[in-house]
């Protein structure tokens, strides 16, 4: 190749005959050809490499957990079952996960909402700056810092070594108002200001035109978003685990003693691991602990499937056509 | 080192749509020549296909042939990469890399293909490209500095320079002055009369007179209507396309009854 | 905006005041951490050692934050130097490489990726990953070791940060990827359409083009990821058997352990100076993430500055 180059920075040569024009667009730098289907092969390569964790991680989360996923396994709590007993289930668990979610909810859609509102509405000079700044870095608190914070948030009310299910709200709604606040944020900011400038232009005040022309056009997507937030939160373990423990019963009061969520059982079910049976036994389970674990991981899977899918459903069929 | 390029009933899609339907022609080597006509004609279509530059949209595809000193580019053994080496282009916008500084901008194509070009080489071949672009007095001094620092035109011109580095047998020209301010314009139509010595030269141009001053030939193209195929209308000697068109549609359009 | 009344004005006045709320809420997680880290880190290492809050052996908390820090920074570091380039080549694929519908799919079952919560991921790498990868990791130990002077461990559980790191990169590829493919979408076309004009190849494209307009994108994606890496417990405490030393034996058992994972597993148990201590290692983690973050978002700006100029 490099006599090519050389014979054409020679200078210009007279006009080639049709052989070597032919010869001409045929050539083609072998190793630049290899390098180039080496790269396209290395880029498929890096999807399909990521591909593998996935459906491994899916195919063992189904197969292994349908084996104890059943009704039963979904409505009783772990009251009095221990060791290997055949029995179990995540009742207690479930329960707690809803509790705890929908206060973090409650939380955290007026707080972030209402910020969005201000970072779109009204926000000018150094307050929306600096929101616009500090929500980012609140994004990247670790989720177990926030479990930290709630603790000692709690421990000044109510003592040290206190662990309660609104502790845990309150420990997760750290980590999800930076998410709902950056999900209105981008829903609200869709809405086309000729709306906006038409309805003031009627002499409609301010906070009307914002709820009856921002809110209502934006509503499908800040539903996505909210519930998009919830499937990420909904697997937090490490604040809720320093927060609000773990049990084995049912608890309905966030305000009164410990409570269990999903990922939290997951968790301790793993850790407690293997379970020696005696051979005579006949109806101890030696892995029961880990079989439940499995169980519970497929039902957190299929609830933070749905809520996805749900997400998605809802910009689908409610969103107006902006564009 | 120019040469010239025949076409020969070429039909370009997209997908199911025909774009551009029968078109065949003569592009004389050493020469200026013009596309013109209405917008979404096909011209620009049409010129991409010179270099197999329509190829990169998904179902773009031709039948038909096109042939550089009777080569077919679309011949089975035919390498689209080589194709594009052989038949440079220059773009309506400017478009020097902004990462790259002036001479490496210069480089870029070069060093595509020789990796380990000398030093002493690559300075020659910068200085002459950039004079080869008249360009080089207004930047020697500033070699390493970005190449989106320049002006409109000074970038037009860097991109011509690019373009003429890898020395390529054709020039493809697709609206090269529609970004520009007149004297940049003006400096790029100067500089297209001295390339023509050495390369062919394919111009598609929105302005009448920027055809008229710098072609040898002008092809008119045209379309019946929304959603149909562009065609060529005509292909003739500048002077007579602008003075005593064979067609009706043609002398319309030079007249400004329309487009 | 002075005429503003009633409702209008109690509109704004709580628009505002959740903004300002907001940020109480950050600065009182600055403020508890630092106040309830304080004692630890003022506690005289007399009373550490009575109370009999560290480690056997340690006399200084220096001594316990010091290889926890190290033992983070390496898992994230390994998640990180393996997830990046798979990261880029999936967003190359997304954003070049596959059709137009194909690469919506990738994009979707990427994103699922980061749906999993990171318990599962946990489960999965502990009882799952871990027994499998083992077998790998002794083989590149015994390879290394053939190296003179180098002595490369490897445990036969697969509980090595290694294992952990490998969870860790698959964790942290969705955002990297998601950020990444953005930055190389917007890869201006007629760059592109200039390279491929000289005569470049697919590759050749991407390399004079795409990944020099990308760079600083990808650059701040995987400070992103490497902050996700940083603050994550579960994948770590499910796979990672620790040790509290400063070590290089990523394929060996109980050697390092990371913040997150000490503050998690020690947390339950934990009463009096002890909760400090942990408190206190929160908070160097905390300042970790935060420089990072903080780091990533200045280059992200940096460079919308750079492209609104141009």
């Amino acid at each position: 190749m490099s006599t090519t180059t050389q014979a054409r920075t020679a200078g210009p040569v007279a006009s080639p005959g049709s052989d070597e024009v032919r010869a001409m667009l045929r050539t083609s730098d072998v190793s630049r050809k290899r390098v180039n289907r080496v790269m396209k092969v290395l880029v498929h390569a890096a999807f399909a490499t990521a591909m593998v964790p996935l459906l491994w991680l899916l195919y063992t989360v189904v197969v292994r957990g349908a084996a104890r996923l059943s009704p039963y396994f979904l409505t009783v709590s772990m009251r009095g079952v221990f060791g290997g007993i055949d029995a179990g289930g995540v009742y207690h668990a479930m329960v707690g996960t809803v509790m705890i979610t929908l206060i973090a909810t409650v939380i955290s859609v007026p707080i972030g909402l209402f910020t969005a509102i201000y970072l779109v509405e009204y926000g000018k000079g150094p307050l929306a700056r600096a929101l616009t700044f500090f929500v980012d870095v609140m994004t990247g608190i670790p989720s177990i810092v926030a479990g930290l914070f709630s603790f000692t948030l709690f421990s000044l009310f109510f003592g040290p070594g206190v662990r309660l299910g609104i502790a845990a709200s309150v420990a997760v709604s750290v980590l999800m108002i930076p998410v709902v606040v950056r999900s209105c944020e981008e829903m609200l900011r869709l809405v086309p200001n000729e709306l906006r400038e038409a309805a003031l232009a009627l002499g409609v005040p301010r906070w009307l035109v914002i709820v009856k022309v921002v809110l209502r056009t934006s509503v499908a997507g800040i539903t996505t978003g909210v519930l998009l937030a919830v499937a990420r939160v909904i697997g937090e373990t490490a604040p809720i685990l320093i927060t609000a423990g773990f049990a084995d019963s049912i608890n309905f009061n966030p305000f009164e003693g410990r409570m269990m969520t999903l990922p939290v059982f997951i968790y301790t079910q793993y850790r407690v691991g293997l379970v020696p049976c005696a051979p005579s036994d006949l109806a101890c389970v030696p892995d029961v602990n880990v079989l439940r674990a499995w169980a519970a991981a497929l039902t957190l899977i299929v609830i933070v499937v749905i809520l996805n899918l749900l997400g998605r459903l809802v910009t689908r069929l409610f969103a107006p056509k902006l564009r | 080192m120019s040469q010239r390029i025949d076409v020969t009933d070429l039909n370009i899609y997209y997908g199911d749509f025909l774009a551009v339907e029968g078109v065949s022609m003569a592009i004389q080597p050493s020469s200026v020549t013009a596309f013109i006509g209405p917008s979404g004609c096909g011209k620009s279509t049409f010129l991409r296909t010179l270099n197999r530059m329509h190829e990169v949209i998904p179902g773009a595809r031709v039948d038909g042939k096109v042939e550089l000193e009777g080569v077919d580019l679309y011949g089975p053994d035919i390498d689209p990469v080589a194709v594009r080496r052989n038949v440079g282009m220059v773009f309506q916008r400017p478009n020097p890399f902004p990462t790259m500084s002036i001479r490496d901008n210069v480089l870029a194509g070069v060093k595509l293909n020789n990796k380990k070009i000398a030093k002493s080489e690559a300075d020659e071949l910068v200085e002459s490209s950039l004079r080869g672009a008249n360009l080089w007095n207004e930047v020697k001094d500033r070699l390493h500095k970005p190449g989106s620092g320049l002006s409109g035109g000074q970038q037009q011109r860097l991109c011509i320079a690019r373009a003429i580095a890898v020395k390529p047998q054709v020039l493809l020209m697709d609206e090269p002055c529609s970004a520009l301010d007149p004297i940049s314009t003006l400096a790029i139509e100067d500089l297209i009369q001295q390339l023509k010595t050495s390369y062919t030269i394919v111009i598609v141009t929105h302005n009448m007179q920027q055809a008229a001053r710098v072609s040898d030939k002008t092809a008119f193209f045209n379309i019946a209507g929304t959603g149909k195929p562009g065609r060529l209308i005509e292909m003739d000697d500048t002077a007579t396309i602008f003075s005593a068109p064979q067609q009706k549609a043609t002398e319309d359009y030079v007249s400004g009854r329309f487009g | 905006m002075t005429a503003e009344r009633g409702f209008s004005r109690g509109f704004r006045w709580i628009s505002t005041g959740s903004g300002i709320l907001l940020l109480a809420i950050l600065a009182a997680v600055a403020i508890f951490l630092v106040q309830q880290a304080l004692p630890a880190l003022t506690a005289s290492s007399e009373d550490l050692v009575a109370q009999n809050v560290l480690p056997q052996g340690m006399t200084s908390l220096w001594q316990l934050i010091l290889p926890l820090v190290f033992g983070t920074l390496v898992a994230a570091l390994l998640a990180l130097v393996i997830a990046t380039p798979i990261a880029v080549g999936i967003a190359l694929y997304i954003s070049h490489y596959a059709p137009k519908r194909v690469s919506a799919a990738v994009g979707y079952l990427v994103d699922l990726l980061a749906a999993i919560p990171s318990v599962v991921y946990g489960l999965w790498g502990g009882a799952t990953l871990a027994p499998v990868i083992r077998h790998v990791w002794t083989w590149l130990a015994e390879t290394l070791s053939l190296l003179p002077g180098l002595e490369v461990r490897a445990t036969a559980t697969g509980r090595s940060i290694a294992t952990a790191a490998v969870v860790l990169a698959v964790m942290i590829l969705p955002i990297i990827t998601a950020v990444s493919r953005e930055v190389f979408k917007q890869t201006p076309r007629l760059h592109e359409e200039a390279a491929l004009a000289l005569g470049a190849t697919e590759w050749e494209v991407i390399k004079t083009a795409v990944l020099p307009f990308g760079r600083s994108g990808v650059v701040s994606a995987a400070m992103l990821g490497l902050g996700r890496a940083l603050g994550e417990t579960m994948a770590v405490l499910m796979i990672l058997s620790p040790g509290i030393l400063v070590s290089f034996q990523i394929f060996d058992a109980g050697q390092q352990q990371t913040i997150a994972a000490f503050i998690a597993s020690q947390f339950p148990e934990a009463a009096g100076l002890r909760v400090n201590v942990l408190i206190a290692t929160g908070l160097a983690l905390f300042v970790i993430t935060m420089l990072i973050n903080m780091a990533a978002r200045w280059i992200v700006a940096r460079r919308k500055d750079f492209s609104g100029a141009a």
